[in-house]
């Protein structure tokens, strides 16, 4: 790969796009870089095959439902996107996720604090949470994989701990059953489909038009056209399908909301920015000037907040808090998910649409094999074979990475 | 080509670690305009020089003098702000990050408006300063959205001497630019050292590699055992004379010059500049 581009150079800088444009992209489609496309070629063949098995699988109602299932998940992957970006891990995410919902439990419950409040305090206590594992990580040099295991042990005694002697907590407040049981009305629905089909071509148009003042390539205005029209599509028949069920969920709308501006913040934003170049190289974004440590202990605050959030939302669909929350296989799922969409285990290679594809992924395998009355046994060996395979897939395409001269 | 005092100077510095004396008395200048080539044997305080100047070692005792001026390096952050860039052989750059990410890494321009609050990147003017800059120093890369793992040697070391000159530094230092490139590439990064010349940077490269010194210094410097080994005008210079300073075989400079007496830079009569430098 490396000599196609020694050969390319003649080009010059003028035509910075022009370099190999078609096989470039075929390059990035083996070597993992558009792994996303991967990924959706694969649901589509996971609900195929569901389908053929079960014709309710595509069903409105199936759908819906599985799109509930996979917000507490999604929710918590986002965060754990940014921490693989920087190539740690965090196995506390699942026992904060617990103790945070049990926060807001026993304050909205036995407390009687306001359900926003609570709701508040919970994510304060995931932030917390993350920012001193963070803290850990980063001052001291402690394997974040050893700081968040202890995390894992010592979060659950305290959700035990927060519980109490009954060992559970049934919530009834309005407005936490109602983050999870909320449906929108169809017009409503149209609103918000309509709000996100304007938004993003407006961000297509601007970045557009930024790039043509400033001289530089753009894209042609057909392929512009054809992502927009592509979204659009995606968004209407998303929104057809919910308003044919109980509606848009507001479960759903909440993970959406977190999967684009937490994407915005990565792709866009100067400290998005810093966080591949820390996961990339850190001894070369410290010398940049970058301080290493202050991006660790935020992304470790973003994980922990992110889980906090995952957990409320779990809590909400569960109308309680029990000993099991944020337990059994949440933490493996929610690491993963965005693995298997195509985040790299390595560090530096990611983005924040793998949790929802990740999470859509073994959402359906899940949901799919629900449906077939698989019983567990089959769910878990599935799932473990299918994270196998993702995380061969990355080992694959990083050793080719290296082959071609590519670190 | 170099006139008046030098930018950068250092007089009589020294440096130990423990028993060992890397650096001793060390004379040495850089003017305006000038590559000056570093070489030396393994071991012979190349590397310690360079990071003292570069502010990564703090000397033991002498004088660094920037543009005249007596200055004082305590830390990497004083030494870009008085101007000096290193570019370290490891060249510091994220694989995973494309040309303008890298070149702007630390330094991200935001854009203005409602994005400030967000610091949201302002990428197109980013890429466009990006591509202003390297085709102002005729450096060829295929497409300033690749990402740097992507590219070849001399181009990454292209990129990362780039990447350098956004902080409009006055001297830059070149730690072994060539080593480990191909005849091509080798070419390429030594055509950018001399474009770094025409801006008037004073540059310091160092090189093993003597064939590469000769093809871009106007002046070469031999340090050996941590002391000056001789100074020679590339020009009236044949490599033989050089290797004998590097391995002791002779210590003078262009039949002149003797380092280790700590005479001043530049004597001789091919650097009628040298006056300049008496005080």
């Amino acid at each position: 790969m490396t000599e196609t581009v020694e050969g390319a150079e003649a080009r010059g800088v003028e035509a910075p796009e022009a370099g190999g444009g078609r096989r470039e992209t075929v390059r990035r489609i083996v070597q993992g870089d558009l792994a996303s496309l991967r990924v959706v070629i694969g649901l589509a063949l996971i609900w195929a095959i569901f389908q053929f098995e079960n014709d309710r699988f595509l069903s409105a109602e199936n759908l819906t439902n599985l799109m509930l299932q996979i917000t507490a998940v999604g929710l918590i992957s986002v965060g754990i996107v940014y921490v693989l970006l920087l190539g740690e891990i965090d196995l506390s995410v699942g026992a904060v996720s617990g103790l945070a919902a049990a926060v807001m439990a026993v304050l909205n419950v036995q407390h009687g604090w306001s359900p926003y409040l609570a709701i508040a305090a919970a994510v304060v206590v995931g932030l917390a949470i993350g920012v001193l594992q963070g803290f850990l990580f980063s001052r001291f040099g402690v394997p974040s994989f050893v700081v968040t295991l202890a995390g894992l042990l010592a979060w659950q005694g305290a959700l035990l701990q927060v519980l109490g002697s009954t060992g559970s907590i049934n919530l009834t407040d309005p407005t936490i059953t109602g983050l999870a049981n909320t449906f929108y009305s169809d017009a409503v629905g149209w609103i918000f489909a309509a709000l996100a089909i304007a938004a993003y071509g407006a961000v297509l148009a601007v970045g557009y038009k930024r790039r043509r003042d400033a001289d530089l390539d753009t894209q042609s205005p057909t392929a512009l056209i054809v992502r927009f029209v592509g979204v659009a599509v995606v968004v209407i028949a998303a929104i057809l399908v919910l308003n044919s069920d109980r509606g848009l969920p507001l479960a759903v709308l909440i993970l959406m909301a977190f999967v684009v501006g937490m994407e915005y913040v990565l792709k866009m934003t100067r400290f998005g920015r810093h966080v591949f170049a820390v996961g990339g190289n850190s001894e070369a974004a410290r010398r940049a000037g970058i301080n290493v440590n202050g991006i660790r202990v935020a992304v470790f605050g973003i994980a922990g907040t992110m889980a906090a959030i995952g957990g409320i939302l779990a809590a909400s669909r569960l109308l309680a808090v029990n000993q099991n929350s944020g337990g059994n296989e949440l933490l493996l799922l929610a690491i993963a998910g965005p693995v298997i969409a195509g985040t790299s285990l390595f560090g530096g290679r990611g983005s924040v649409w793998t949790a929802l594809l990740g999470a859509l992924v073994i959402g359906s395998i899940s949901n799919g094999m629900d449906l077939l009355a698989l019983s567990s046994a089959v769910k878990f060996m599935v799932t473990g074979g299918v994270l196998l395979l993702a995380v061969l897939v990355d080992a694959i395409a990083r050793n080719q990475r290296q082959a071609s001269g590519r670190v | 080509m170099a006139s008046g005092a030098p930018l950068l100077e250092l007089e009589k510095v020294s440096k130990r670690f423990g028993p060992v004396q890397a650096l001793d008395r060390v004379d040495f200048a850089v003017h305006a305009g000038e590559v000056v080539g570093l070489v030396g044997d393994n071991g012979a305080g190349k590397s310690t020089m360079v990071k003292a100047i570069a502010g990564i070692y703090s000397i033991d005792d002498g004088k660094i003098r920037f543009d005249g001026d007596e200055v004082k390096i305590k830390g990497p952050q004083d030494a870009v702000e008085l101007g000096i860039a290193t570019v370290y052989q490891d060249l510091a750059l994220c694989d995973n990050l494309d040309v303008v990410a890298n070149l702007f890494l630390g330094r991200e321009e935001v854009a203005a408006g409602p994005g400030q609050v967000t610091r949201q990147l302002d990428e197109a003017e980013m890429e466009h300063q990006t591509s202003d800059l390297l085709s102002n120093l005729a450096v060829t890369i295929p497409s300033l959205r690749s990402e740097v793992g992507t590219l070849s040697g001399g181009q990454r070391q292209q990129v990362a001497v780039a990447r350098s000159l956004l902080g409009e530094p006055k001297v830059v230092l070149l730690d072994e630019p060539t080593a480990a490139l191909g005849v091509a590439q080798t070419a390429q990064v030594l055509n950018l050292i001399r474009r770094l010349r025409e801006r008037g940077l004073g540059v310091v490269v160092i090189s093993h590699n003597l064939a590469d010194v000769f093809e871009v210094a106007d002046r070469i410097f031999v340090l050996r055992l941590g002391r000056a080994g001789g100074e020679f005008d590339a020009e009236q210079t044949t490599e033989e004379h050089v290797v004998g300073a590097i391995t002791g075989a002779s210590s003078e400079g262009n039949g002149k010059a003797d380092r280790q007496e700590g005479s001043t830079a530049g004597e001789g009569g091919e650097r009628p500049e040298a006056g300049g430098e008496e005080r």
